[in-house]
Parts: C-alpha cells; structure tokens; sequence
C-alpha cells in the first residue's frame, strides 16, 4: 500500500486542459451554443461499436480514458449497452458482417440520440473502401451527426468530435437559448 | 551437403529473402503423409490458405506453411479445377481446422474428411457457393444480407444454461460472438463464432500495386501495425530480391521493439484494472502516453503507421532524437520496475492471477499456441532467437518462457519482456550502423514469391505474396497468430468462472481485425 501511495504522491496530476468543439467537423450544420452540455445535464453516455475497424481507433478510445485525457471528468463515459448510451462511437469501416449488429445497435439507442463516426474508414471507408465485405463508411448504414478524420485520430480529436456533436444537439434541441 | 528437407522426403527449393524460407510443391495426396512427417519433427503449422490459378490455366491450390529447425517451408498443392479438394490436416494440427473453413469461404476449396464443416469467416454478406478470393468474384458484389444461421454445438443437462455475447460487447472491444455454456458460475463449454469483421482485406490487396498496398498491410492489425508492415516489406523485397540497408533494418527494430513496449504497457494497465487495481490503469495507461506522444514527435506518428516501408523505413532517428528515445526508455523502465514490484506484491491482484485461465504446455503443444501466449505456457518459440536475421544477429535475443500458462504466466512474459526490449533497442541504438534509410523497390515480376516473417508482440505474423502481372498482386495471404490462439482461449476458460473470462480474455488479447481479414 504504501508503494501504491508512493507512486501516486510521485506521479500528482497529468490530467490536461480538454479540448475546444471544433465546428468544421460538424457534418449536419449547427451552430455552437453558450449551453454545451445542458441538455445531457453534463453527463454523457457513450457506447463505443467497433462496426469493423483495424482496431487503431480502438487504441486511441482507450487512451480517452487514460489519466492525460482522463474522460470522465468532462462527464463522458463509456456504458455497456445501447440502452444506456445518448452517444455512439462507431469505427468502421462497417464490414457487411456487422451492418444488421450496427443498425440493431443505432435501434437499440433511445432517442434523442447522436453517432460520432471515428477515422478515415469510419468517415470514407478508408483503405478498405467499400466491396463485396465492406459498406464503407458509417453514414452509408446509420445517419451520422459528426465525423472524425485521422489514421487514427488521436484521442484529443476524439473527445473534440463527441463535444462537438453534443454542443450541436444542444442548440438544435434548445431553440429558446439561441440568440 | 545434406538436404535440409531429407527427412520430409521432399525437394524443397530455398526462397530469396531476408529469412530463412523454402518452397515445394507437392501432389494433393502427397499432402497428408508430409504434414505427418512433419508432425513427427515437431513442426508447427504457421498458416494454411488456398489461391485460384485459373487465370494461369490450371485450377486452385492450397498452401500450407510449416516452422521447422531450418526455417519457413511453404508447402504448395495444385487441386483441380472442377472438384478442389484435399485431405483434411486438422486431426494433425488441430490449429488448421479454422484456416481450412475459412478457405473453403473464401476459395471453395474442400477439406476431406474434417470434422468441421460449418463456415468460418462468411455469415450472411455474400451466399453459399460463392467464393470471394476466386479471381472471377467482382471485389464490388453486393448481395442482399442473408441470415446467420450458424449452428452453435447445444450443451444440456440439468442445471446448464447459456449466455450468449456479442458481436457488440460491453467494452471498448473488437466485435466476436462469445456462446457460453453454464453450470453455475462454472464455464462448462466456450464455442467462439468469429468473423463479424471481415472486410475483404485480401481481396483488396489484389486491387492495389504492390507498392502501395504496403498502407493496407499496416492496417491488418492496427496494434500490430510495424509486425504487419515490416512483414509485407519482407515478402516484397524476397520477391523483389531487393536488400534492405543495414540502417533502416536496425531502425525497423526498434520500431518492432517499441510496438511491443507500448502494447505491453497498455495490456498490464487493463490487466491491472481487470482486478480491481485501478491504480495499475492508470499508471500504465500514463506511461503508454508519454511513450505514444514521443513516437509521434520522433517517428511521425503515435503507434508507428507506415514507418516501415517496402526498400527500408520513412525516417531517420538521428543522434539528438536517439539520445531523447534512449533517456525516454530509462526513466520508462525504473517506472515499470516500481509497478512491477507493485503488481507483485499486491495480495488481490495476484490471487485473481494465479491459476486463473490455465493452458497446460502438454495442451498448448498439441494444439499449437502461439507467440506471447504461447511462451507463458512452455512453447518458447521467438523468430528473434530461432532465426535471428539483421538487425537481431548481434543482440542475441532472450526468450522468456513460463510453464504455468496461467494469466499470471501471461503477466510475467509481458514485464519480461519489456526488460528485453529495452535493453534491445538499447543495444540496436548503439550499434545503429551509418548508411542509407531507403533503396527503391520495383515491383516483381509476375508469379515471383516471397515471404514475410516477423515476431510481433503477439506471435509470428506471417505474409505470404505472390506478384501478379504489371506490378499488382496475384495472391497475398496474411496471417495472425491469433488464429492458433483464440481456439485456445475455448480451453483456457473451462472450469473458471464466468467473471474472470474478461480478465482471461485481455491475458491472451487476440486479434479480431487480424483474425477475420
């Protein structure tokens, strides 16, 4: 214990400022409101579908997580089912193999709900494009609010592109707080 | 000078390359009684995979690669045209039942009497009897989505109950479908249905030129991203018969042992937080980082995608940056010793360990596990050792091997070894000779073959090519350790409980992407 004490001490607080939304990811135009986040109460449920990825974006999800990025203090986190989510990370690109998985998953979400598609393949399909195993991007199985370019994006990109689509959601569903 | 195939009875043609490779052609009935000979040296089946020759006039042909003593023996049988088949070599490498399925998917190549018929790769994207990899399947098909309709193996008796898992899990996890069968808390059976990521990764390599398909190699696996690169770099420079500087070959090292470094790191943060020691996430998760963020100042980019390329690497690392690499890795290596002590000493998270997840090494020989897992269960196969070529001549790698074969065996072999890929980039820094980064590679000529070996941090990753006509590709077969391992996972977890599969799970960390292609 006192190691594990030591070791905290030592290392203190890693944790970074977070980042800005970023307007130019947005697919479907909206515009950035003062009310980030009031409509999730500040809090935001995320469930993550990998729908066919290299599994490079995965790493980069995992990394959201790690104390540099530390997610959740930005009242971000990951669930274990579609039920509980208000958000869908979805990597692609989405192999034909998952497409039914992917749409039950979209289903299974309840509205209001918003889909963040992550790099290259998630946003275009990528390397892989689409084929005979392949739908490409994620937009062409389930509607898309936001996507994120990068092979893979890094996770800072990542937390931009659900702030950026959560920041959107708001002032679509608020129309007496825009000005 | 004696053959060194002699004892297989066969007249095997030695491969150019950088390791060492050697090819035969055998007759389909002469295939069985090799893979028995083979068998009976201690062989181990590295991948198995069909192609179609019918653009060349003749029919299919299946291949099967062998790690013997010598090296890589690339077994190829020519099947006819009309009936393709071959004897089934799954009773003798248990490890091919899958690869067999997934050819016939993917070739409509037929294993006789195997004991599995069922498809492997292929659910409901395209229908029966079409078969993606022949060269008469338009790569742009699109069928309507059919019905799964895969037949699980049903367990019953009093008491057992089912638990049906994904494909989309409850974490930040690849998609597979996991059945278990349950009495209790116990697993009494685990049936694996894999190939929910399937998204024709060798059919479109055959749409690419050689050189540029060398982007999607690196997309195979994206944890294994330089294994997967230097590996395809290795089969088109065989082919090619095209030298690689002894520069970019000690750079391309260091990038592999840095691959292994952060996956390794990453894997003993989410083992630490697979019981309950959240600490040891954290910790990990924050070393992982520093080293990603240093990856991207030095090589251009976080987990090292398209470094390695065909003729040698995209950069330098030159004294100033080898120097910051070099104190990166020092300061990285007495943090993980305090976390090491940490892990070692901590009551719960070595209960939850020990004797969790076991693969005996009796069971691990006879089914043929693999790589990282493999070592943590008595196979101490390394391609670093058994077939040290540049830049690992002169460092004289160290196999670490465990025979407990318990995740905690699995914990170990990754502390381990990041110790030695820390004292091999150190070594590789040191030695790093003076040259050239890069020399041009033209595309092989039609039909030239080479072979890409490369140990990645989980296990040999393999690429097999073949060059096709006008710089393209005719075949290219890549393959995952991850095919002998998941079948192993379905024994590891027997016996345990259901809570600690996740913890199983993440001691193997199996490929999904690499596996289902």
């Amino acid at each position: 214990m006192y190691r594990i004490l030591k070791q905290i001490a030592k290392t203190g607080i890693v944790t970074e400022r977070p980042v800005e939304p970023d307007e130019s990811l947005r697919l479907l135009a909206q515009r950035l409101e003062a009310v980030v986040l009031r409509h999730f109460g500040r809090s935001l449920s995320v469930r993550h579908v990998d729908a066919g990825s290299c599994n490079g974006c995965e790493l980069e999800i995992h990394a959201c997580n790690s104390p540099h990025y530390n997610l959740e203090r930005l009242g971000i986190r990951f669930v274990a089912s579609p039920r509980h989510a208000d958000l869908l990370l979805v990597t692609g690109p989405v192999s034909r193999n998952m497409e039914t998985a992917l749409r039950r998953t979209y289903d299974a979400t309840p509205e209001p709900k918003l889909v963040v598609a992550i790099g290259d393949c998630g946003c275009t399909g990528g390397i892989f494009g689409a084929s005979y195993a392949s739908c490409g991007a994620v937009s062409r199985v389930i509607p898309v609010d936001v996507a994120v370019p990068g092979c893979p994006p890094p996770p800072a990109a990542i937390i931009q592109g659900m702030l950026t689509a959560v920041s959107g959601a708001s002032a679509r569903r608020s129309p007496g707080a825009s000005r | 000078m004696t053959h060194p195939f002699a004892a297989l009875d066969i007249d095997a043609q030695p491969m150019p390359g950088a390791m060492p490779c050697w090819r035969a052609s055998v007759v389909p009935t002469d295939l069985r009684p090799l893979a028995e000979k083979a068998r009976a040296r201690q062989a181990r089946l590295v991948a198995l995979w069909a192609s179609d020759e019918t653009p060349r006039g003749a029919g299919y042909a299946l291949h099967v690669a062998f790690a013997l003593r010598e090296g890589l023996l690339w077994i190829s049988a020519p099947l006819e045209r009309a009936h393709p088949r071959y004897s089934s070599i799954a009773d003798l490498f248990p490890a091919a039942l899958r690869m067999q399925r997934a050819a016939y998917d993917l070739m409509g190549v037929h294993a006789q009497d195997s004991p599995d018929h069922r498809k492997w790769l292929r659910h409901g994207a395209w229908p029966g009897g079409q078969f993606p990899l022949r060269k008469d399947f338009d790569a742009g098909a699109r069928f309507e989505p059919g019905e799964d309709r895969y037949a699980f193996v049903r367990v019953e008796g009093e008491g057992v109950h089912e638990i049906p898992v994904g494909p989309v899990h409850a974490g930040t996890i690849e998609p597979g479908h996991f059945r278990f069968t349950i009495v209790g808390e116990k697993v009494l059976r685990l049936e694996e249905r894999l190939g929910y990521k399937h998204k024709g990764i060798e059919k479109r390599f055959e749409g690419l030129g050689a050189l540029e398909a060398a982007r999607l190699a690196g997309r195979v696996s994206g944890d294994s991203t330089v294994a997967y690169a230097w590996a395809y770099a290795m089969a088109l420079e065989a082919a090619a018969e095209v030298a690689v500087p002894a520069r970019a070959s000690s750079l391309r090292g260091i990038a592999l042992e840095l691959e292994r470094v952060t996956n390794h790191l990453g894997d003993l943060g989410y083992l630490g937080n697979d019981v309950a020691l959240s600490f040891g996430f954290f910790q990990f998760w924050r070393l992982k980082e520093e080293l990603l963020r240093l990856n991207r100042e030095l090589f251009g980019h976080r987990y090292l995608m398209d470094y390695v390329v065909p003729g040698g690497v995209a950069g330098d690392l030159p004294p100033p940056s080898l120097e910051r690499l070099l104190k990166a890795l020092e300061a990285l290596e007495r943090e993980v010793g305090t976390l090491k002590t940490v892990y070692d000493e901590h009551a719960g998270a070595q209960d939850r360990f020990i004797m969790t997840g076991q693969v005996t090494p009796e069971l691990a020989a006879a089914l043929g596990l693999a790589g990282l897992a493999g070592r943590a269960s008595g196979q101490a196969h390394d391609l670093r050792a058994d077939h040290p070529i540049a830049p690992y001549l002169g460092v004289d790698v160290r196999v670490a091997s465990h025979i407990r074969g318990d995740v905690a065996a699995r914990v170990s072999m990754r502390f381990e070894e990041l110790a030695e890929s820390f004292r091999l980039v150190r070594a590789l820094a040191a030695g790093l000779p003076a040259g050239e980064l890069r020399v041009p590679v033209v595309p092989p000529a039609d039909a030239r073959r080479g072979c890409g070996w490369v140990e990645g941090w989980r296990g040999e990753v393999l690429v097999a090519l073949e060059a096709g006509a006008e710089g393209g590709l005719h075949r290219v077969h890549v393959h995952d350790p991850s095919w002998q391992n998941w079948p192993l996972l379905e024994r590891a977890v027997l016996d345990n409980i259901v809570p600690d599969f996740p913890l199983i799970n993440k001691s193997f960390n199996l490929s999904y992407s690499g596996h289902d292609l």
